[in-house]
Order: C-alpha cells, then sequence, then structure tokens
C-alpha cells in the first residue's frame, strides 16, 4: 500500500470509528457473549458455569419429566411463531399485493385511499392492542365485533379467550397494520413499464394472466425482499401478543410466542443459559431462511434490467 | 416522487396506440372504486371506535346495540387521563421525549458520519466492513438482548474504588438510547445510498480550496441532505415513540416508564374495564404520530418506499 493508500485507509476508519465502536459494543460482543452464555449455567447472580450443550439438550432434544422430549414451552412457543408466521405472511402478502394494486389504478381519489389504508401501519404497538382487546371484548356484549354479532342472532365468540380463535385474532388485527408493505409494493407496481401490460393486452392477455405473466414476475424482488422480512419479523414477534395477554401468551399458551419465552427466561426465571441458547436457535433459524431464501431467489425472482 | 400522489404518465410517451391510454368507463373502475371504500372503512372503523369510546361515560361503553355518537359527549374523559393519578400520563409523556430526542439526534448525527466514510472515501476493506454492516441488519433485538442487559450490568459494576467508571445504566435511560450515539446500520445504508447521488464535484472544489475532509462532510454534504436526515430523524423518533421491549427490559422503576411501557401497566393492572379512558390515552399516543405524518408525508412515504425497494 503507498502512502496515499493509509491516508485513506486512515480517513475511512475515522469516519467509521462510532459504527466501528458500537459494532463491537453492541453488536458483535452480544453475539459471542450468548453464545458462550448458551453454553453455561448462568443466573446472573453466580458466575457462568460452563455446561456444555446442556441447555440446547433441555431446550431441544433432552428427556423432560413428562416423558416426551425437549422443553415443551421451547416447542410450544416455535410451534405458536411458525403457525403465525405460516398464516400470517401469506395473507400478508395476499391482502397488500392486491391493496397495492387497487391503490395503482388510475381512479379518483387515490391520495385518499392511500392515507387511509397507510395509517394504521403508524398506529404504536401499544394503542393498536389497546383497541383491538377492546374490539374482541367478549365481556358480556361489549365487543364491537360480539355486540354486531349478537344483532345478527348469532353467538358471541370469545376471540381472545378460546385457543382455537385467539392466533386468527392476532393474524387479522395485525392485517389492519399491513400498511407500509402496501407502499413498498406500490413503489415496486409504478417502476414496471405500462409498454409491458399494453403488449400483453394486445396479445389478448385478460387480467389473471396479466397478473401472473407481467405484475407479479416483475415486482417479484419486492415479494422476495419482504418475505424475507417477514420471516424475521415474525420470529421476533412479542410486543402485540405480551401486551394482549399481559405476558401469559392465554389463552391455553396460544399466543406464546418464541420471543416472549425468550424474555421470560431471561428475565422471569433468571436462566440466562436457555434464553441465551434461545437467542442462539433464533439466530441460526434467520440464517438458515435467508440463505434459503438467497439460494431460491434466482429461479423466480427477476431482476429488471440487472 | 411522492408514491401517495397518483402517478401520471403523459400520454405521449409511449408511441403507441392512442386508444389504450384513454380513460375508459369500465365497469372494473367502479369495482375498483367499491373495493377502496369497503376497504378504506374497515381500516377507519377501529380509529372511530376508539374515539366514539374515549369519548363516551363509562356506563355507556357498554351499552348494546353499540352507539357509535357518544351522548353525552364526555370531552373531559381527556382531561381524566392526563391527570390520572395512577397512569401519569404527563410524566411517562415526558420520559418517552428525553429518550426519543437524546436517539433521534445522535442516530441521525453518527449515522451521517459513518454514512459518509462508506459513501465518499475511498479505502481498502471498505465493501468487506460495508457487507458486514449489512448483514447486521438481519440480527433483531431479541437475539442480543440477554447479552445486552448483562453487558450494561457489567458496565454499571466496573469501579474504581468507590467510583463507579461508566455510572450505572440498568434502570437508567442510558441503554436506550446511549447505543444510538454509535450509528444504526439501517440509518447508515439510507444516507450512504443518498450520499452516492451528490456529485462528486462539489467535494473536489472545497477540496481545493483546503476544506478537510470533515469540512466537506459538515459544510457540503450534509446540508443537501435534508430531505435523508428528516427521514432519518422521523423513523428513529417513531420507532422511540412505539419501542416496548427495550424499555420493558432495561426500565425498572415506574417513574421512568416510557408512554408504551406505562400505558400496558395501566392496562394490566386497573384498565380492564375502563375502557373509555384507556382509548382517550390511546388516541393522545396516537395523535403525535398521525400529525407527524401529515406533517411530512412525503418524506415518510419515499423513506419506506427507498429503503424497500432499494433494500
Amino acid at each position: 500500500m503507498t502512502k496515499k493508500d493509509w491516508q485513506q485507509l486512515g480517513k475511512g476508519l475515522a469516519f467509521l470509528s462510532p459504527w466501528l465502536v458500537g459494532f463491537t459494543v453492541f453488536t458483535g460482543l452480544p453475539i459471542a457473549l450468548s453464545f458462550w452464555f448458551s453454553l453455561c449455567d448462568y443466573t446472573l447472580l453466580q458466575k457462568p458455569v460452563y455446561v456444555g450443550l446442556e441447555n440446547y439438550r433441555t431446550l431441544i432434544w433432552g428427556k423432560n419429566s413428562a416423558g416426551g422430549y425437549g422443553d415443551p414451552w421451547f416447542w410450544k412457543s416455535l410451534w405458536n411463531t411458525a403457525r403465525f408466521a405460516a398464516v400470517f405472511l401469506p395473507a400478508a402478502m395476499v391482502v397488500s399485493l392486491g391493496l397495492a394494486m387497487l391503490l395503482n389504478l388510475k381512479i379518483k381519489g387515490q391520495a385518499f385511499y392511500r392515507t387511509i389504508i397507510f395509517l394504521p401501519s403508524l398506529v404504536p404497538a401499544v394503542a393498536s392492542a389497546m383497541v383491538w382487546l377492546w374490539i374482541y371484548n367478549a365481556d358480556y356484549k361489549q365487543g364491537l365485533i360480539n355486540a354486531y354479532l349478537i344483532k345478527l342472532g348469532l353467538d358471541p365468540v370469545g376471540f381472545l379467550a378460546l385457543k382455537e380463535w385467539a392466533m386468527y385474532a392476532l393474524v387479522f388485527m395485525s392485517l389492519w397494520g399491513v400498511g407500509n408493505t402496501v407502499i413498498i409494493y406500490l413503489a415496486g407496481l409504478q417502476d414496471v413499464p405500462r409498454e409491458l401490460y399494453e403488449a400483453a393486452e394486445i396479445d389478448g392477455a385478460g387480467i389473471w394472466r396479466r397478473l401472473w405473466h407481467v405484475t407479479i414476475p416483475m415486482v417479484s424482488p419486492v415479494i422476495f425482499f419482504n418475505l424475507i422480512m417477514g420471516i424475521i419479523g415474525s420470529l421476533q414477534t412479542f410486543s402485540t401478543p405480551y401486551i394482549l395477554t399481559d405476558g401469559f401468551g392465554r389463552p391455553e399458551r396460544s399466543l406464546y410466542f418464541f420471543a416472549m419465552y425468550l424474555y421470560d427466561n431471561a428475565f422471569q426465571y433468571l436462566k440466562m443459559g436457555h434464553a441465551s441458547a434461545m437467542s442462539w436457535i433464533m439466530l441460526v433459524i434467520i440464517l438458515i431462511f435467508t440463505g434459503i431464501a438467497f439460494w431460491t431467489s434466482s429461479r423466480w425472482v427477476h431482476y429488471q434490467g440487472k | 416522487m411522492s408514491v401517495l400522489e397518483t402517478q401520471q404518465r403523459p400520454v405521449a410517451e409511449y408511441g403507441g396506440p392512442r386508444v389504450l391510454n384513454r380513460p375508459r368507463r369500465h365497469p372494473e373502475r367502479w369495482f375498483a372504486h367499491l373495493g377502496l371504500l369497503l376497504v378504506s372503512v374497515g381500516f377507519v372503523l377501529p380509529f372511530a371506535w376508539m374515539l366514539s369510546t374515549s369519548f363516551k361515560r363509562l356506563e355507556d361503553t357498554a351499552k348494546f346495540p353499540p352507539q357509535w355518537i357518544p351522548k353525552p359527549f364526555m370531552a373531559e374523559n381527556y382531561a381524566i387521563v392526563l391527570n390520572h393519578p395512577k397512569m401519569h400520563f404527563l410524566m411517562f409523556t415526558r420520559n418517552t421525549l428525553i429518550i426519543a430526542t437524546l436517539a433521534v439526534v445522535g442516530t441521525t448525527l453518527s449515522s451521517s458520519v459513518v454514512a459518509y466514510g462508506f459513501a465518499k472515501i475511498t479505502f481498502k476493506g471498505r465493501g468487506a466492513l460495508f457487507a458486514v454492516m449489512l448483514s447486521t441488519m438481519m440480527i433483531p433485538f431479541p437475539v442480543i438482548m440477554v447479552s445486552m442487559f448483562v453487558i450494561f450490568r457489567w458496565l454499571g459494576d466496573v469501579r474504581f474504588g468507590e467510583w463507579q467508571v461508566f455510572g450505572q445504566w440498568l434502570g437508567t435511560y442510558k441503554p436506550l438510547w446511549v447505543p444510538a450515539w454509535f450509528g444504526s446500520a439501517f440509518n447508515i445504508f439510507l444516507l450512504r445510498q443518498f450520499f452516492m447521488t451528490i456529485p462528486d464535484e462539489l467535494s473536489e472544489a472545497a477540496r481545493i480550496d483546503g476544506c478537510s475532509e470533515f469540512g466537506i462532510f459538515w459544510r457540503i454534504i450534509l446540508p443537501l441532505a435534508r430531505p435523508a436526515l428528516a427521514v432519518v430523524a422521523l423513523f428513529t423518533f417513531l420507532w422511540a415513540w412505539n419501542d416496548f421491549l427495550g424499555p420493558l427490559v432495561y426500565l425498572q422503576d415506574q417513574d421512568q416508564y416510557t408512554l408504551s411501557l406505562g400505558l400496558q401497566t395501566f392496562q394490566s393492572m386497573h384498565g380492564g374495564t375502563e375502557y373509555h379512558l384507556l382509548m382517550a390515552a390511546s388516541v393522545l399516543v396516537i395523535l403525535p404520530v398521525i400529525i407527524l405524518f401529515f406533517m411530512a408525508q412525503k418524506t415518510f412515504i419515499q423513506g419506506i418506499a427507498t429503503t424497500g425497494v432499494k433494500g
């Protein structure tokens, strides 16, 4: 390296220094530390004691007192999280892409419609949980939805009180906040050249064929981006189910998510080792899904002109 | 161009048959209108119900069939919320604002310095460091929160005799805003993309005039980057205003709670029945966000659209 190169390096690192320090102290170190803790018995009260893979064994495959394998709450919370992602992500994709296509039509009042659909995504988790708790309420005839069900002569439903309903109630209220995904799709749709639609129309393609052969391939990079972010987002779902259920994941733990059990292990039971093992499991799951998404992306993602 | 405004491409842009570009009166169009109208009503309904409940008397909240126009109209519910002896609404607002302000200032400053390094200085290893930075965006907070908690605990335990070298961390606001002063990957990325679009000629001219690298950044690039800085500031504010898990993990004393945490605590302890007050409080929590949105609509949408699509 020449003297000039060294100078540039020095300058560059000087500008990067806040992030270099931040990355080391607030990202690199915590990840390394949590790997160490995940191999330790650590209760915050005494020093960590190395126990090898014991934490992973207890959580994932070790025989438990009920005769099953692994920690039942670990598996339950992982299963709940996967179920949420499996229901919410496809639903969100269909709803937001559909809304984005409606909002992309050249009709009057679009700016108004777009604002209305976007606004709920700005509502803080606490406020949206409060509103939906109130709307879903099943005590007496108070809840809005149940009141109208009764008016229609139907039986009221304990949306957040029955384990058969709670997950779908959460998915439904989460769809209310789908507005920022809609905006991302909308921006993607506006990048699709109109010539393509016109050519397809001349060739006699109807609405569905234009959707399937023009729109979806053209916005596939955006779908791809949203899919990765959606998986990562679902895995860390915490605030909304926590607030809806006071942190318990009621009813019958059907809203008990992976991140909630991680939190409880760390700050309720002070099992830092278990919690750290769960952190690493979460990290590995994220890496696997991101990897799969990137690997397979070349098959179905079309980057325009790249 | 803002996505919220309908983009009307000039008809002449495409040289083909004009017929295709003429707005037509298809029944499809009416279905679209009807669909959008129904969806919009659905999206507004929770807001409307929240507002309506917030102006009711307690006994009217449970009326059957549901009463949409509150009678009597209880505007004083809001005064009750603001002065409620158990809700501490004003104190929580103040706490949230302190944290949000410190986080906004810190993130905006530090992220732009780092972004300048990534965008405008060529040096060995920049590409690799940039890749590392991008990959950290994938790491969610729950993954690092346990060991962060332990690190903050240790920082408070570093002593020189009686003196706490780094001060106390747990049970203070510090864990919530200090990390923001070391750049955040998402914002660095966003600003770097923006800095890349600023032509180098300006910086070169300043360099010839003897301006230092930091001077170029501070006096030339930053003033030009105001729109991008606004996006970063806005998103960071919203993030701090909405954050629930961070305060839940790090704050111990109720006097320090943020709005999100304070409201949740109130709800779980006394709020289960007083929905008129909870809804008034929720309206008050949402209101600043909505006001910010209408003040900075373009900034918002552009930020989401660019980070989303070009990410």
